[in-house]
C-alpha cells in the first residue's frame, strides 16, 4: 500500500519537483558516499575495511553501544509514563490545565544544553559534600552509576520532553478523546479499559513518533555526557575515532548505521503492531 | 426483516424496553443553569424526541443519563430504578453520538462487537452478532472497512448498530444526522425511525430540528431553559400548543397586533374566542400559522402583498400590514396567482380560538 502511493507519487512529480529532489539526493547522499570511499580506501591502492573491524573490534565498543540503548529505551519509557498519563488528564479531565503543561513542557527549549550541564554539574559538586553524613550521600553515588547513570537520564528526559510533547498533543489534536472514552464507557468498558483500548490504539503513530525522536536525540547527544563524564556511544566513538582520519570518518558511518537501523526496527516494530491491533 | 423485534436468526435483540422518568433534574455548570428541573416520562418502547434550541439542555439530560455527567439535585428513574449512581458503562443505555464517535483503529464489524468483548462474549458468538447488527442496518458488505473508509451516513448506521449490540433497555441518539447531508438525513430518519419500531426500544431522540422530531417521534418533548414547556404527540403539538414559544418553535408562526375585549380579542375588526387563558396585562398579539390565514384580493384591502413563495401545491405568500406587521399566509397556488405582489388584500382568520400572548419587542 504504502509502496504503491510513494510509487503513484514519484510519477505524478512535475520536472521541477524532480530537480529538487535530485538536488537534495545530491546534497545528502555526496558526501555519504565520498565519506565511505574514504573510509574504505587503502592508499596502498584497493579496497581495506580495516578501520571498520579495528572500530567493531575495538574494546569498549559493545559496553558503549549498550550504555546509549539502554540509555534511549529508559528515556523513552519515563518520558511517556510522565506524558501520556499528564497529557490524557488535561484532555478527559481538567481542560484548563493545558494550557500550564504545554509551558512546562517547552521550558527545556529555552535552556540551552551546556547551561543545562553546568547546572548539574554543579549540583554534582556540592551534594555530596553537603549530604557527606547523611543518606543523601549514597543518592548521589547512585545517580551517577555509571552502568546506567541516572543523571544523565534525568537530563535526557528533560531535553527530550518539548520534542515528545509535541508529538503526543499532535496525536491527541486528531483524536477526539473524550467522545472515544465516553463511547467506549457506553459500550460496557470501565475507564481504564477504555483508555488502554481505544486511546491508546489511536495514539500510535503520536506514541511511535514521540520515541523515534527522543531515542534519535539520545543517541546523538554527546555534550552533556561527555561533560559529566560518561561514555555511551557517542562519546566513546568519539574519543576513539581520533586516533586517525580514516577511524574518524569510519566512525561517524558506524554511528548513523546505528541511529539508522534503530529508527528503522521501531517503526517497523511500531506498524507491525499496528496490524496486529486491527486483525 | 420479518416480526417485530426480531433479526434474521430469530435472536430477539431488545430483551426489554424501559420506562425512563427525569424527576425535577437540576444541573449548572457554574453559572449557566443546563436543567432548571426538568419533569419528563418515557414510556416503554416509544420514540421520544426532546426537542428546543441550542443549548436548553437537551444534550445534558442525555448526558446524565448515560453516566457522563453528575446532576445537582433531582432523579433519573429506568424502570423505577434510580440509575444516577451506577457508573457509565453499566448503565445499559446505548448511545449514538452527535459527532462521528467510531472507534478509528477498529473496522465496521470490531467496532460494533466492542461491546461484546468487554462483557466477555466469545469470539465466534461476537463474530456473529455483529453481522447480524450490520445486516440490521443495511451495511454487512461494510463488516472489514474502517471508519475512515466510510461515508458519514455509514458511520453512523455502524455508530446504531454499535449502540445496539448490548440490547439496551433505552436507546439515546443525541442529534445523530446532524452532521450528514440533507438527502442522507432523510432516509436515515426513516431507517432509524423503522428500527427502533421494530425493535420497539424505548428511544430518546434529541434534535433542535422540528421537522425530524415531528416526523419521527411519538411523542415530542419541547425543552426551552432547561425546562420542560410541553410534551405531547406531533399533530397535537402542532395543533394545540401550550405556549407562544412552542407555538414559534414548532412551524411557522405570525404574530398579528390584537385588541384586548373583555375575555376575547378582536382582529381586523372581528372577535375571537382565546385559547387558553388571556393574559392579564399588557398589550396583546394573536399567533395564526399560515395555513389558518385566509387571503383575498380586495383594492381597499389592509394588506400589501410583499414576497411570494412557490412550495409546490400551496404558495406562501407574505402580506405587510399598515403598521409594519409581516404576516405568511399559504394558499393554493392557483388562488396565490391573483394576488400579485404590490397587491392589496384583505386577511381573514379562522373562526375558532386563537393562541394569544402579550406583545413581543417592537416591530416584530
Ligand atoms: N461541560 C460543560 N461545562 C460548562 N457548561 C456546559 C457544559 N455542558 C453544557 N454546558 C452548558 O449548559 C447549557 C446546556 O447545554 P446542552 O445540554 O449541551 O444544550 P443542547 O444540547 O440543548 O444544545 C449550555 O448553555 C451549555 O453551554
Ligand atoms: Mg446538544
Amino acid at each position: 500500500m504504502a509502496q504503491l502511493t510513494s510509487q503513484t507519487a514519484l510519477g505524478r512529480l512535475r520536472p521541477g519537483r524532480a530537480g529538487v529532489l535530485l538536488l537534495a539526493a545530491i546534497y545528502f547522499f555526496v558526501p555519504m558516499g565520498a565519506s565511505i570511499w574514504f573510509s574504505i580506501d587503502d592508499y596502498h591502492g584497493g579496497i581495506t575495511f580495516n578501520a571498520y573491524t579495528k572500530l567493531l573490534g575495538a574494546p569498549g565498543f559493545l559496553d558503549a553501544l549498550y550504555l546509549s540503548l539502554e540509555l534511549a529505551a529508559a528515556t523513552v519509557v519515563v518520558l511517556l509514563l510522565i506524558l501520556v498519563p499528564a497529557l490524557l488528564a488535561a484532555r478527559l479531565g481538567s481542560p484548563r490545565l493545558r494550557p500550564v503543561i504545554e509551558v512546562m513542557c517547552s521550558l527545556p527549549l529555552v535552556v540551552p544544553v551546556v547551561a543545562l550541564t553546568t547546572g548539574i554539574v554543579g549540583v554534582l559538586r556540592w551534594g555530596p559534600e553537603y549530604f557527606a553524613n547523611s543518606p543523601f550521600f549514597q543518592t548521589f553515588v547512585a545517580i551517577q552509576n555509571p552502568d546506567l547513570p541516572a543523571v544523565l537520564l534525568i537530563a535526557y528526559v528533560l531535553m527530550a520532553l518539548p520534542f515528545a510533547y509535541r508529538a503526543l498533543d499532535g496525536g491527541l489534536r486528531g483524536v477526539d478523546v473524550v467522545t472515544l472514552v465516553e463511547a467506549a464507557r457506553n459500550c460496557g468498558a470501565s475507564y481504564p479499559r477504555a483508555v488502554f483500548s481505544v486511546v491508546l490504539p489511536n495514539l500510535r503513530s503520536a506514541l511511535l513518533s514521540a520515541s523515534v525522536l527522543t531515542v534519535a536525540l539520545v543517541l546523538g547527544e554527546f555534550t552533556t555526557a561527555s561533560i559529566l563524564g560518561f561514555q555511551p556511544f557517542s562519546v566513546w566513538i568519539n574519543s576513539y575515532g581520533k586516533t586517525d582520519g580514516q577511524m574518524s570518518v569510519a566512525v561517524s558511518m558506524i554511528s548513523l548505521l546505528v541511529v539508522w537501523v534503530v529508527l528503522l526496527l521501531m517503526s517497523v516494530v511500531g506498524n507491525r503492531g499496528r496490524k496486529a491491533a486491527r486483525s | 426483516m420479518t416480526t417485530a423485534a426480531t433479526v434474521p436468526t430469530g435472536v430477539p435483540l431488545a430483551p426489554g424496553s424501559a420506562t425512563v422518568e427525569f424527576r425535577s433534574l437540576r444541573r449548572a455548570f457554574g453559572s449557566t443553569v443546563a436543567l432548571d428541573g426538568l419533569d419528563l416520562t418515557v414510556h416503554p418502547g416509544e420514540l421520544l424526541a426532546l426537542l428546543g434550541p441550542s443549548g436548553c439542555g437537551k444534550t445534558t439530560a442525555l448526558r446524565i443519563l448515560a453516566g457522563f455527567e453528575s446532576h445537582d439535585s433531582g432523579e433519573v428513574l429506568v424502570d423505577g430504578e434510580d440509575v444516577t449512581r451506577i457508573p457509565a458503562h453499566k448503565r445499559d443505555a446505548g448511545m449514538v453520538f452527535q459527532s462521528y464517535s467510531l472507534f478509528p483503529h477498529l473496522t465496521a464489524l470490531d467496532n460494533v462487537s466492542f461491546g461484546l468483548k468487554m462483557r466477555g462474549v466469545g469470539k465466534d458468538e461476537r463474530r456473529k452478532r455483529a453481522m447480524e447488527l450490520l445486516e440490521l442496518v443495511g451495511l454487512p458488505q461494510r463488516a472489514a472497512h474502517f471508519p475512515h473508509q466510510m461515508s458519514g451516513g455509514q458511520q453512523q448506521r455502524i455508530a446504531l448498530a454499535r449502540a445496539l449490540a448490548l440490547q439496551p433497555r433505552v436507546l439515546l441518539l443525541d442529534e445523530p444526522l446532524s452532521a450528514l447531508d440533507a438527502k442522507v438525513r432523510l432516509n436515515l430518519r426513516e431507517e432509524i425511525r423503522r428500527l427502533q419500531q421494530e425493535l420497539g426500544i424505548t428511544t430518546l431522540f434529541v434534535t433542535h430540528d422540528q421537522e425530524e422530531a415531528l416526523s419521527m417521534a411519538d411523542r415530542v418533548a419541547v425543552l426551552r431553559s432547561g425546562r420542560l414547556e410541553q410534551c405531547a404527540t406531533p399533530s397535537e403539538l402542532y395543533a394545540r400548543p401550550a405556549t407562544a414559544f412552542v407555538a414559534e418553535f414548532v412551524g411557522t408562526m405570525s404574530r398579528i397586533p390584537a385588541v384586548r375585549a373583555g375575555e376575547s380579542v378582536e382582529v381586523f375588526g372581528r372577535r375571537h374566542a382565546v385559547d387558553g387563558t388571556l393574559p392579564v396585562a399588557g398589550d396583546l398579539e394573536v399567533l395564526v400559522r399560515p395555513e389558518n390565514v385566509g387571503l383575498s384580493p380586495a383594492v381597499d384591502g389592509p394588506a400589501v402583498v410583499v414576497g411570494a413563495s412557490f412550495l409546490g401545491a400551496v404558495t406562501r405568500l407574505t402580506v405587510r400590514l399598515a403598521d409594519g406587521t409581516t404576516v405568511k399566509a399559504d394558499l393554493p397556488t392557483e388562488e396565490a396567482a391573483q394576488l400579485p405582489i404590490g397587491g392589496n388584500a384583505d386577511v381573514t382568520l379562522p373562526d375558532r380560538p386563537v393562541l394569544v400572548d402579550v406583545r413581543s419587542g417592537a416591530g416584530q
